[in-house]
């Protein structure tokens, strides 16, 4: 999900992600906002995403995390797996 | 799992904590702005959009927790944070640290030390060639220790290789071989050696190469043959400076020169396997002839089985030949080779003793894991408070038990190091204990299995210190703990330390009864009558040079040395002999004449060849007749002394002066005196028939030890002697002298290798107890301090206070020493074959040990009770 979002919406902080996820979601997924940032670190340390620190529209300083190449094909690989086992769940309950 | 990248990461991302921290605080504080922001545009006072933020965000503090166990390695992370802590909480408690590791070390090295011992006597193979199809085969080992039964006659020898097929060799050395038999001139200070005579086939039986130079050619193993010898590593880096070139040159050996034709290597220790305690210097061929085959019985053998012959058909088969070969040839000695794998042969008869020891520093180990445990658990006890705010504070119980074992790990592991630095010292020590005629004991070192054993132990003791405390911390109760005040002994885990000390209790009486056995039986061996009194009485070896060739030559330099030691003030007595007593021996056939015996059942005896003054030199007692004199030579009519049980033995009730013995030494002779008996063999072993031949009558000796009885302190005693007898023997080797005691000394040395080793075991054992003991009342005093202090307070008097605590310190030790005492008696008939003049269930023992602990344990008590007595109510009761 935080790869989609980076992916759809370019360099985004900690907060705009969690942001973004709840919205997308339509406020289904309501989480402890903090844990989002054990998962980006995961995700950092796999090379999947990188941070920086810049300034907020309205001039917070925040890192900033943007996906990088082997994130967008990981993201790709994902996507392609989760389409082909929620088609085969679909089947299969349908 | 994750790769290798990320592995990287998270191992670096340990050593950038604060950064990292820094940074995730600093992002922290902006989520938590920007979310506040979010939540004012959305018209929300500023102090409630805070406060949703934070709402949102789930707490800062469990973020970071979070976080910092997403980004590193969590269990690397708190196993190092648990080391840290418990290296911080042990520095604080330096006392108790520096006890429990002092105490780790001291058992983890005696079992290392006992373990390595034991590896290398008895689990390490013997450094030959595929060890384990060699074989000892003795001649009839029905009188143990007795070389002559014990060796083969080389024709015997010649047949049994031929005719067997399960060896596929069978080599042997001559047995009679003596220290210091050989005299090595020539360059330098003139010095005794040992050397060993050894069958051409020897060495490659054994699997041996020489480092330098070659084995014995089949001309050099000829009857007269040329003179070769190969030297011992150790002889040839002493005397010959390790030289290169030493192959070829002649070596002055005895007054001839003999040719060096090779070096052994260092790790072949002829005396380590086959004469515990010997050094041998170098090794010369022993000719397989009928010169040699006239000497008798003169062979120990070594065969090697082949690769698919058993030992037990090798038997049988030895039998049958056995048999055959002792009918064929009636005025030969008879062969019945016994066989025995070598291993069995060199250190079997040690191994009940080193399972004693093992099983003695198994219990010493579990006392050290009792004690300590009772340590872990008093500790633990008094920080229950600090575990259970920990717990309160979100500590699972799993890490709390984690971090308890941790710390016990740690003090383990530090022990370990202890211990180990302990066990290398110790085991050279061992290693160069050359007072001790136990074999392979040079051998002794810290290998890999030792390490391996080191580790393991260490591994074992922490986990079994760690468990006590763990299982108390896991039954922790947060509210109890926290509210407890600790007014009188809580009743929880009482009994577990009463069982740990109890148990220490009985395992230190069950060694100090082994201990005690032992030590006792080292008494009585002690004081056997030894039949000389070997305290002031110095032995030399003065064999004559080669400008003494005849006989009568011989005879002249014998009398005039032994004039002139005894005319040195001071000398009270001196006389030669072949053979010291506790060194090597020989039996010849001894009957009485006119008596005819069955088959098989002629009467033998030790033979000595001494001369006059040694009787009285040695403080033998002459029991009937008369001593030698200078005056039974070779012209007058021949003589012998005998022991008492000669005389019993071949004229039961009859008075034996007089009496005549068939042919010693080619003639008939008449006994003119009968001498008490002497341990010969062992100190253990009563005397069988000894007989003492005069050795100007019968030249039949190899070697000339000169017994000096003498007030003069040894230094002195051995100058004089030697200069005295310059003039005479002008290339004498300097030095030489030894006291008799030495003799007495080394005889004893296995058996006090063994008690000494026990003995302090025992001690170890003893003090442990005690402290646990000690440990347990002060610190159940301490607990209690209050509920003394109202027993004061409402009248109880000093005297009340200390009997209540001794008592209950009698009662543990009672407990103890019941179960040890038991536990002792069962093990008692294990060590029976060890014991000599007590046995297994000795009371005084038993009595002894008991004593022991009961004032051990009554002395423990007494002092944390002394301190209770002096407790001030007032001060107590206001405490807390």
């Amino acid at each position: 999900m935080v790869l989609q979002t980076l992916s759809t919406l370019g360099s985004l902080h900690g907060y705009g992600i969690a942001r973004r996820i709840e919205q997308v979601s339509g406020d289904q997924i309501l989480l402890n906002q903090g844990t989002i940032y054990a998962s980006l670190v995961r995700l950092q340390q796999r090379g999947w995403i990188s941070a920086e620190w810049g300034t907020s529209d309205n001039n917070r300083k925040a890192k900033y995390y943007s996906i990088t190449r082997q994130g967008r094909k990981q993201l790709a690989a994902d996507t392609a797996y989760w389409q082909r086992l929620t088609g085969v769940m679909a089947r299969v309950l349908s | 799992m994750a790769n290798l990248g990320e592995m990287l990461q998270k191992l670096g991302s340990l050593f950038r904590k604060q950064q990292l921290d820094g940074d995730l605080e600093a992002e922290l504080a902006s989520h938590l702005e920007l979310a506040a922001d979010e939540n004012r545009r959305n018209g929300i006072p500023a102090e409630e959009a805070r406060r949703r933020a934070m709402l949102r965000l789930g707490g800062v503090e469990q973020s970071k927790e979070e976080h910092r166990d997403a980004r590193g390695l969590p269990s690397l992370d708190s196993i190092l944070q648990d080391v840290r802590y418990a290296a911080r909480t042990l520095w604080r408690d330096m006392g108790f640290a520096i006890f429990t590791i002092l105490i780790i070390g001291l058992g983890v090295a005696a079992s290392s030390t006992v373990f390595s011992v034991l590896n290398s006597i008895l689990v390490r193979p013997l450094p030959f060639k595929d060890p384990n199809s060699l074989v000892w085969v003795a001649n009839r080992t029905d009188d143990e220790g007795n070389m002559s039964g014990q060796t083969v006659q080389v024709d015997r020898l010649l047949a049994l290789r031929e005719r067997n097929k399960s060896f596929s060799d069978i080599a042997g050395y001559f047995a009679f071989y003596g220290v210091g038999d050989v005299k090595l001139t020539g360059q330098g200070e003139p010095e005794r050696l040992s050397a060993v005579p050894i069958s051409q086939n020897f060495f490659q039986l054994l699997g041996v190469q020489p480092v330098l130079g070659r084995q014995f050619t089949a001309e050099e193993c000829k009857w007269n043959g040329p003179k070769a010898a190969l030297l011992s590593h150790g002889l040839w880096e002493r005397r010959f400076a390790s030289d290169p070139q030493i192959v070829g040159k002649a070596i002055r050996l005895d007054d001839a020169p003999v040719t060096v034709v090779g070096v052994m290597p260092a790790s072949f220790d002829f005396g380590a396997i086959f004469a515990p305690g010997a050094h041998i210097d170098y090794f010369y061929p022993f000719a397989l002839s009928k010169e040699t085959n006239q000497w008798g019985n003169t062979l120990a053998l070594v065969g090697r089985l082949k690769p698919d012959a058993r030992l037990p058909q090798a038997q049988a088969e030895a039998d049958i030949l056995g048999n055959q070969i002792s009918a064929e040839h009636t005025n030969q000695n008879d062969i019945h080779p016994k066989l025995t794998f070598l291993r069995e042969h060199v250190s079997g008869r040690l191994r009940p003793a080193l399972w004693i020891l093992a099983s003695a520093v198994g219990v010493v180990m579990l006392i050290v894991c009792a004690n300590l445990s009772n340590l872990m658990l008093a500790r633990t006890a008094a920080r229950q408070r600090e575990m259970a705010i920990r717990a309160a504070l979100g500590a699972g119980r799993k890490r709390l038990i984690r971090q308890l074992l941790t710390e016990s790990l740690l003090l383990t592991g530090c022990g370990a190091v202890l211990g180990l630095a302990l066990t290398f010292a110790a085991t050279r020590g061992i290693a160069h204990l050359t007072a001790f005629n136990l074999p392979l004991l040079s051998s002794v070192h810290v290998d890999g299995g030792v390490l391996a054993f080191t580790v393991l132990i260490a591994m074992a003791t922490g986990l079994m210190l760690g468990v006590a405390p763990a299982l108390q911390v896991s039954g922790l109760r947060l509210s109890s703990s926290l509210g407890q005040r600790g007014a009188s002994e809580g009743k929880d885990h009482a009994w577990l330390r009463g069982a740990l000390v109890v148990s220490e209790i009985a395992f230190a009486c069950v060694l100090l009864v082994g201990a005690g056995l032992l030590i006792r039986s080292l008494i009585r061996v002690l004081d056997v009558q030894l039949g000389f009194r070997p305290e002031s009485v110095a032995a030399l070896r003065i064999d004559p040079n080669s400008q003494y060739s005849t006989q009568a030559q011989k005879d002249g330099y014998m009398t005039e040395a032994m004039r002139r030691v005894r005319d040195i003030p001071g000398v009270e007595a001196a006389g030669l002999t072949d053979s010291l007593p506790l060194g090597r021996n020989r039996t010849w056939g001894a009957g009485a004449k006119g008596k005819t015996y069955s088959d098989g059942k002629y009467p033998s005896a030790f033979v000595r060849m001494i001369t006059d003054g040694y009787v009285k030199a040695m403080g033998m007692s002459l029991k009937k007749g008369r001593d030698l004199t200078e005056y039974d030579t070779a012209n007058s009519t021949p003589v012998i002394l005998i022991n008492e049980t000669m005389a019993r033995t071949l004229w039961p009730g009859q008075n034996p002066i007089g009496q005549t013995i068939d042919r010693e030494c080619g003639k008939e002779r008449q006994v003119v005196g009968v001498l008490g008996d002497v341990r010969h063999m062992a100190l253990e072993k009563g005397a069988g028939s000894e007989m003492y031949l005069p050795m100007r009558q019968c030249p039949d000796y190899g070697s000339w030890d000169l017994a000096v009885r003498s007030t003069l302190p040894l230094p002195v005693l051995a100058s004089k002697v030697e200069s005295s007898l310059r003039p005479i023997a002008p290339d004498l080797p300097k030095g030489g002298m030894r006291p008799l005691t030495q003799l007495v000394d080394r005889a004893v040395s296995p058996r006090r290798f063994i008690v000494s080793l026990l003995a302090g075991f025992a001690a170890f054992a003893l003090i442990l107890a005690s402290l646990g003991i000690y440990g347990l009342i002060s610190y159940s005093v301490s607990r209690r301090t209050q509920e003394i202090g109202i027993r004061m307070a409402l009248g109880a008097s000093t005297f009340d206070v200390q009997s209540r605590i001794v008592l209950r310190t009698l009662g543990l030790a009672a407990a103890g020493m019941l179960v040890g005492v038991m536990i002792s008696f069962g093990l008692a008939r294990s060590v029976s074959g060890l014991l000599f003049g007590v046995t297994s269930g000795d009371p005084l023992t038993f009595l002894g040990a008991a004593l022991v602990l009961m004032t051990i344990a009554v002395l423990a008590g007494y002092l944390p009770a002394r301190r209770a007595s002096k407790i001030d109510p007032m001060i107590c009761l206001r405490a807390d």
